[in-house]
């Protein structure tokens, strides 16, 4: 056991005594958490748009106003003519045009009915529904309050049931309650993966791999002396990134701080194991960076759960999602931070990643007492 | 310039004889572009919804009928208590709660006004919005049409709002999304490529070897680009033969354009990948770098996020970023068939950062420390 | 006299670390110079200055008539060098590599050709030609690389530590090499830490901390030191360093 701890130290102090690798390791995914939480919203606002209005009448002008005001739309264009519509699509200055009809007031206030046609610009499908749906909510409400002040008519006393809507664990509706939980996931993910992977590939490079091999050390203290140190610093490293979630992006701890280390721990202990396997099979640095980041990075990013909603894939991809961590910790670090819910709670994903632990470190293990035969 | 095809010729000898490489370059992005694109789906649907049905009337289980027949909603359970449906909602096992009080039936036949409450997991606060918008439409359009059967006095809607999608009329999110990672796991994969690559070199002193010798920084550079430059151009048309084989991506533009493009492109992130290397000490150095840059210009690109609600310092942040530039000249020529004369800004923005990035790669490489 | 090499005070600092501390002195054409020390005592850095690789920190040095401080580049189309580390490409075969190399210098085709040919002749690599080079045993791959190194038929080559790790036979037949070389007119500077291999050179120089302890051949400086072999003259030196 002596032994073990003394190839810990060493491990250690090959980390710590490298000013690069520390700043890799506490530099970047600082900068990137801050810089994704600041920059990463789906929330649609100041969006640019365009206005074809031959009408100009106080009705018109009103919804076009009101649509500005909303804080959703900026207006980027007054169109005189339809064929304008095209080049300034196409140009990719608009994302969405409104285009009144050219007695838009007056069969509004005679008729009591007048069409409005919306164009969205659909190469970008999400922004566009978005969109859409933004700008006929506030069409929809202009028309009750015109309908009430300027006809002065009270509408039909119709029977109507009254939905009163709640938003639960996010009042204020902030995007960052979504995209922080996600990018802290995704960035530790990959900076421990990334880290350990390249180890022992490193070793087999340079040639000091032989020297690990001959020591009276079993191959289980091998790959545990290689993880433990970094799980040390990923684990700060994980604390670090949630402190700035709370300090400046408002982020709630509405759990237990105990449930919330754990389950870090025990993230970053599957993240580093991962590295570590991937490190055993591959036979260069190029190979294992190859595996770790540009098989991990795209596919946790896409299939997590970080951005895209899991419900709405294709159940075949749905599947392969959950074979990635990062799916599994989401919902964990939300449950507890967000919604403030306990183990009784969470286990089900808690234990997927004790599994995915113990299967990964089993086949290290394996793969590099083969090599020793 | 026969210096460089010499060069150009023991790289591809290189790259072809790594039975690792030639796989992870040919049939990874094909791969992943497939299948990441049937999934970065931002469509809000199926969710699931747990019922606290408080009333049990007719009109209740008529509403919540309603519901499942939306093609929005999945109705998960009906409880009869709204603390089994909260912890529904905190297990993820719902998305939102519609909460029917008691004599809800009662209340609407008596005074003409009926109650019910929807709440969302608003974690997500856009997926939330828009669930709560399905869920109000459609007890919204329940209630009306309840209104009209009951008593035939119906207000028209005063203002008919008519909806085009152009581009992609049928919003499929695809189409969209197919060029965009393409693009992003090219790039990837070749700053990737030349960083480490060149870093190796030094690593195991082969590159001491090139050094010593009279050939000049620009051949060296340029022997190491040339290759990767052909493969990404290879990389592209294989993806996008794919996309347009199984996806059907509108290829309105000129392809030439897009090929061209790629040409333009490619170069960018060579020589981010050379200037990387040059300033690394190791490979482990070289990747964690790339590495940095790379995931903030893909989750910056526009792709998965909408450039236009990034913050003001953000968006000019976003000038250099070349992902961004690619994502919007795709989306522009492919989908919507812009000539050069819509993108000639962008292109020659892209042709500028690839002469600046690949400049200061030649300008910092050291032959002599 | 034109000078192969020459320094002046040629020295480079790192840091507060003087690796190589204003060492002079001249190489004449032809000739093989030894250049002795122990591991850590500034050989390399000395022959990394002189190629072109490094830039000395002051002082100054000739090779084959140029200023390589100032102008590196211009040196680099008439030296050959060989470095420490095995610096050819393993994943390539012995004929591409000659090719590579030929194709740099700027042979013509014609020339890459019947080079390799005679190449491989000379070093009995035939069988090989179209081999990986990472499965060629070291001594090989060491000859391989020197010959790759007088390809574009340099003036002057260096050699940094060529024959370390190879065994006693093959470090024999090394020196042959050496010795063909220096018959056409090639000058050739060689550091090693093998004492016995001084002994085949011209004139050699123990380099110790930086300095320039002794220049001499190997025959006077026997006899200064009252030595039987260098090995005895390099532990004396040392000593009183």
């Amino acid at each position: 056991m002596n032994r073990f701890f003394a190839f810990v130290l060493k491990e250690f102090r090959h980390i710590y005594r490298d000013p690069r690798t520390m700043l890799i390791l506490f530099g970047m995914p600082v900068v990137q958490v801050l810089l994704f939480g600041f920059v990463l919203t789906n929330e649609v606002k100041d969006a640019n748009i365009a206005i074809l209005d031959p009408s100009k009448d106080v009705a018109s002008i009103r919804l076009t106003n009101k649509l500005v005001s909303s804080g959703y739309f900026r207006v980027a264009a007054n169109l005189q003519s339809p064929e304008q519509l095209e080049p300034a699509f196409r140009k990719g200055s608009i994302k969405l045009a409104l285009i009144f009809p050219s007695d838009f007031g007056h069969t509004l206030d005679h008729e009591g009915t007048a069409k409005i046609q919306l164009i969205g610009d659909a190469s970008d499908p999400n922004t566009a529904t978005t969109l859409i749906n933004y700008a006929n909510a506030i069409i929809l409400n202009f028309q009750q309050e015109y309908a009430q002040s300027s006809l002065g008519v009270q509408q039909a006393q119709t029977p109507l049931i009254l939905a009163e809507t709640r938003m639960r664990y996010n009042p204020e509706e902030k995007a960052v309650f979504n995209f922080v939980p996600g990018v802290m996931t995704l960035i530790l993910m990959l900076v421990s993966a990334m880290m350990t992977s390249i180890t022992l590939a490193r070793e087999k490079e340079l040639g000091t791999m032989e020297i690990l091999l001959v020591s009276p050390l079993k191959p289980l203290q091998i790959v545990l002396g290689k993880t433990a140190p970094y799980l040390a610093l990923s684990f700060l490293n994980a604390a670090l990134v949630v402190l700035i979630g709370m300090m400046v992006f408002g982020m709630p701890m509405r759990g237990s701080f105990l449930l919330l280390g754990f389950e870090c721990f025990l993230y970053m202990f599957v993240a580093l194991s991962l590295g570590i396997l991937i490190s055993t099979r591959a036979q260069t640095q190029m190979a294992a960076l190859f595996v770790s980041a540009l098989s991990l990075m795209m596919p946790t990013i896409v299939l997590s759960g970080f951005l895209f909603p899991r419900e709405s894939m294709p159940v075949f991809l749905q599947a392969v999602g959950t074979a990635f961590p990062a799916t599994w910790f989401i919902p964990i670090i939300k449950g507890v931070m967000i919604k403030g819910v306990g183990l009784s709670y969470l286990w089900k994903e808690t234990l997927v990643l004790v599994g995915m632990a113990v299967v990964f470190i089993g086949v290290s293990v394996r793969n590099f007492k083969s090599r020793l035969e | 310039m026969r210096t460089v095809l010499y060069l150009v010729q023991k790289e591809f000898l290189q790259i072809f004889r790594n039975k690792f490489m030639l796989p992870m370059l040919l049939v990874m992005p094909v791969v992943q572009t497939i299948l990441l694109s049937f999934a970065a789906n931002y469509e809000v649907k199926n969710l699931s919804l747990g019922v606290v049905d408080h009333d049990l009337s007719p009109m209740s289980r008529q509403l919540v009928a309603t519901f499942g027949a939306s093609g929005y909603f999945k109705v998960y359970n009906t409880v009869f208590s709204s603390k089994i449906a909260d912890a529904d909602l905190a297990r993820d096992r719902t998305d939102l709660i519609l909460e029917i009080p008691p004599h809800f039936e009662r209340d609407y036949v008596r005074e003409g006004a009926g109650k019910v409450a929807i709440t969302a997991n608003a974690i997500n606060a856009v997926k939330a919005g828009l669930a709560i918008g399905y869920a109000s439409n459609i007890v919204r359009a329940y209630s009306l049409n309840e209104a009209t059967t009951a008593a035939v006095n119906r207000p028209p809607a005063a203002i008919q709002v008519e909806y085009s999608n152009w581009y992609n009329p049928l919003l499929d999110y695809k189409t969209f999304m197919v060029p965009g990672i393409l693009g992003e796991i090219i790039s990837l994969i070749i700053c990737f490529l030349t960083a480490l690559n060149i870093v190796r070199e030094r690593e195991v002193g082969t590159i001491e070897q090139l050094n010593v010798t009279p050939i000049q920084k620009w051949q060296f550079i340029l022997g190491k680009l040339m290759p990767f430059w052909m493969i990404s151009l290879v990389m592209m048309t294989v993806g996008l033969s794919v996309g347009w084989l199984v996806f059907r991506i509108p290829m309105l533009g000129n392809l030439w354009l897009v090929f061209a493009y790629t040409l333009v492109f490619a170069p960018c992130m060579l020589g981010i990948g050379f200037l990387i290397s040059n300033f690394a000490e190791s490979q482990q150095q070289a990747m964690f770098t790339a590495w940095f840059f790379l995931l903030i210009f893909i989750l910056m690109c526009g792709l998965f996020t909408p450039v236009d609600s990034m913050p003001e310092w953000a968006q000019r942040l976003n000038m250099i970023n070349p992902v961004k530039y690619f994502v919007e000249f795709m989306r522009l020529v492919l989908l919507k068939g812009a000539t050069f004369a819509d993108i000639q800004q962008n292109f020659f923005t892209v042709l500028g950062y690839a002469a600046v990035v690949n400049g200061l790669a030649v300008w910092t490489y050291r032959k002599r420390v | 006299m034109d000078y192969a090499i020459q320094t002046d005070h040629l020295t480079k600092t790192f840091g507060n670390f003087t690796a190589v501390n204003a060492i002079s002195f001249e190489v004449a054409p032809g000739e093989i110079f030894g250049f002795l020390g122990a591991n850590g005592a500034g050989k390399t850095t000395a022959l990394k200055m002189l190629t072109g690789l490094l830039k000395p920190s002051s002082g100054q040095a000739w090779v084959a008539g140029i200023d390589v401080t100032r102008k590196p580049e211009h040196v680099k189309r008439r030296i050959g060098y060989m470095s420490q580390k095995f610096s050819l490409y393993e994943d390539l075969t012995v004929r591409e590599n000659i090719r590579l190399y030929g194709g740099i210098y700027g042979l013509k085709r014609t020339d890459i050709k019947s080079k390799t040919t005679t190449l491989l002749e000379k070093l009995q690599l035939e069988p090989y030609a179209d081999q990986l080079v990472v499965g060629l045993p070291l001594g090989w791959r060491q000859k391989l690389a020197f010959s790759v190194a007088l390809l574009h038929e340099p003036r002057i080559v260096f050699l940094d530590e060529p024959t370390s790790g190879v065994d006693p036979l093959t470090r024999r037949q090394f020196w042959d090499l050496i010795y063909e070389a220096a018959h056409t007119g090639v000058t050739l500077m060689v550091t090693t830490h093998y004492m016995d291999e001084a002994e085949y050179c011209n004139r050699v120089s123990i380099m110790v901390d930086g300095k320039i302890e002794a220049l001499d051949t190997p025959r006077n400086m026997k006899k200064a030191f009252a030595a039987t072999d260098m090995d005895e003259v390099f532990r004396k030196l040392a000593r009183q360093a």
